[in-house]
């Protein structure tokens, strides 16, 4: 293991802000485990939990808290100088904080949607619900990584990415379903195990060419970001 | 302006130059550094300057932490700027209390040594420890530190690779006596051995006793520099003002005119306002002087002796 990778996964299970993904996904199992006890049938409860709630509120608020405390946290408080004022190419900085920010999101996620996916429908659908989300987890945290560098407030525009453009447009525009994460889980999901619980709204090829497109793309912004960080100026 | 003329130790090591050319950064309309040209050799330097004055913008521009709008910042002839190469003769310690508090300092110089792919780094570390004598907490979590200790863990870590330019931001803030002696004696031994010691302060006293060159900034620009000693006669030697209630300032006025010190005396309403070119001997001088002219004086208030009017002679100079 890399010493930032080391030095990462520390920071982000030393801080307190990680107890933050425990209820969400705790939530997610309850439900499920709730409405197949009372015999709820999976075509009623399944569209609700796994995609209104997995999908479109536990992938990506565990990215947004992961994928900004990954850097966005160091930046913040000022440690993250300890890892710049060294002779690094700044990829080897930004490569190993976007695979714990993306394995971290996944191992959160997956854990309860597959257990929502088989109560569900079956092993198949959870099995495709994790590997989708794994797919958007690295697509949400390469975005949320950049953000980090790009804007001082990387966590409220994340949330407005998620909550405004994704939650509040994606139902009622449906143009902006093409530039949604979310959707793009959905149909990759949806393409791994075929069922009607979930709804595609983009084709499979968009899906997968803008999640890559996403997650290369911001990756090498972020890299180049980093090569030009500037601390804050302190004109008094 | 005096001339820079830093001592040069028997470098023991391979030497490093800091070169700032035409260096000025600005903020929109605010302009942080202004066109600041300086050369850092081997040797301990201080950086001295009100708060305000520019000091860790200039310290950040030399890190490479900061983009100049104008004029470049090298270190050894290559930018500093978007060359994170320069880390492997380069040091900093900023001067915001920054650390990751989750780990023991062993832990986190450890992580220093390895993140410049040191060949030994557990002995770099366990060697970097003990230059700041922290052995005995080394294994102890950084959030159960002190200031002083967590800024001495700092300097470790920035010291871990043996790099030829130092640069510390405020380096004793926070400090009590003894560590700030042993700072002190730390900063000296690192400038003999042939090391670009920088270091900023807004205290005299500390620049004094660790420096022999130094560079004032004030407002943005480069005030001074060069012997320490220099130019603390250079701020010793300008005139000083006092206001002065006496029971006869009229009486006294004319008393004090013929004291070889005093430069000028005003008298109005309120008092006396006298400029003296030597601090020390108007001070001596003064209560003899009333005592013979059977005056006594009931208010003795030196004006304008902040740091920072100090600076703005200098500046005016």
């Amino acid at each position: 293991m890399s010493t930032v990778t080391w030095i990462t996964a520390r920071g982000l299970f030393g801080r307190r802000r990680f107890l933050m993904l425990l209820p969400l996904p705790a939530v997610l199992v309850a439900l499920a485990v709730l409405c197949t006890s009372l015999g709820v049938d999976p075509r009623e409860w399944g569209p609700p939990v796994l995609v209104g709630l997995g999908l479109a509120v536990v992938l990506p608020v565990v990215a947004l808290v992961v994928g900004t405390g990954v850097l966005g946290a160091e930046i913040d408080d000022g440690t993250v100088v300890h890892v710049l004022t060294k002779p690094l190419p700044r990829w080897q900085i930004v490569l190993p904080k976007l695979a714990v920010a993306t394995g971290v999101s996944a191992v959160t996620v997956a854990v309860p949607i597959v257990v929502a996916g088989v109560l569900a429908d079956s092993v198949r659908l959870g099995v495709a619900l994790a590997a989708a989300s794994a797919l958007g987890a690295l697509a949400y945290s390469a975005l949320f990584l950049a953000l980090s560098l790009v804007t001082r407030r990387p966590v409220l525009l994340g949330l407005v990415y998620v909550l405004i453009w994704e939650g509040l447009l994606g139902r009622f525009v449906s143009g902006t379903r093409v530039l949604s994460v979310q959707q793009w889980v959905i149909t990759l999901a949806d393409r791994l195990a075929p069922t009607d619980l979930l709804t595609a709204a983009v084709s499979v090829p968009v899906a997968a060419v803008l999640t890559t497109l996403v997650a290369v793309g911001l990756t090498i912004l972020a890299i180049d970001r980093l090569r030009s960080f500037s601390v804050a100026g302190e004109t008094s | 302006m005096t001339t820079l003329s830093a001592e040069a130790p028997a470098p023991a090591v391979t030497t490093s130059t800091l070169a700032l050319t035409g260096v000025s950064r600005w903020y929109g309309n605010v302009v942080a550094v202004n066109d600041v040209s300086m050369r850092l050799g081997p040797g301990v330097t201080g950086l001295l300057g009100p708060n305000g004055a520019g000091k860790t913008t200039l310290l950040h521009m030399m890190a490479g932490f900061l983009a100049p709008s104008r004029g470049t910042v090298t270190l050894d002839g290559e930018p500093t700027w978007r060359n994170p190469p320069v880390y492997r003769r380069l040091g900093l310690v900023s001067e915001r209390e920054a650390v990751h508090t989750f780990l023991t300092a062993y832990e986190f110089v450890l992580a220093s040594a390895k993140l410049h792919r040191l060949p030994d780094p557990a002995a770099a570390a366990r060697r970097a420890i003990a230059l700041v004598e922290l052995e005995d907490a080394q294994d102890r979590r950084i959030g159960t530190y002190s200031k002083g200790m967590r800024q001495r863990a700092r300097v470790a870590a920035a010291l871990v690779h043996d790099p030829q330019v130092l640069l510390l931001d405020e380096p004793f803030n926070g400090m009590d006596p003894r560590q700030r002696l042993h700072m002190m004696t730390l900063l000296h031994s690192l400038g003999d051995a042939g090391r670009t010691i920088l270091f900023s302060s807004h205290i005299l006293e500390e620049v004094e006793q660790v420096s022999g060159t130094v560079q004032v900034m004030v407002a943005g620009r480069l005030a001074a520099s060069g012997d320490f000693r220099t130019i603390r006669r250079l701020m010793t030697n300008r005139p000083h003002v006092f206001t002065v209630r006496s029971t006869d300032d009229r009486a006294l006025a004319v008393a004090l005119m013929a004291e070889p010190s005093v430069t000028g005396v005003e008298l109005d309403r309120t008092g006396l306002t006298v400029k003296a070119g030597d601090y020390g001997a108007f001070t001596r001088a003064l209560p003899k002087i009333a005592l013979a002219h059977g005056v006594r004086v009931r208010q003795l208030l030196p004006e304008d002796e902040s740091l920072e009017s100090v600076f703005s002679y200098l500046l005016e100079g």
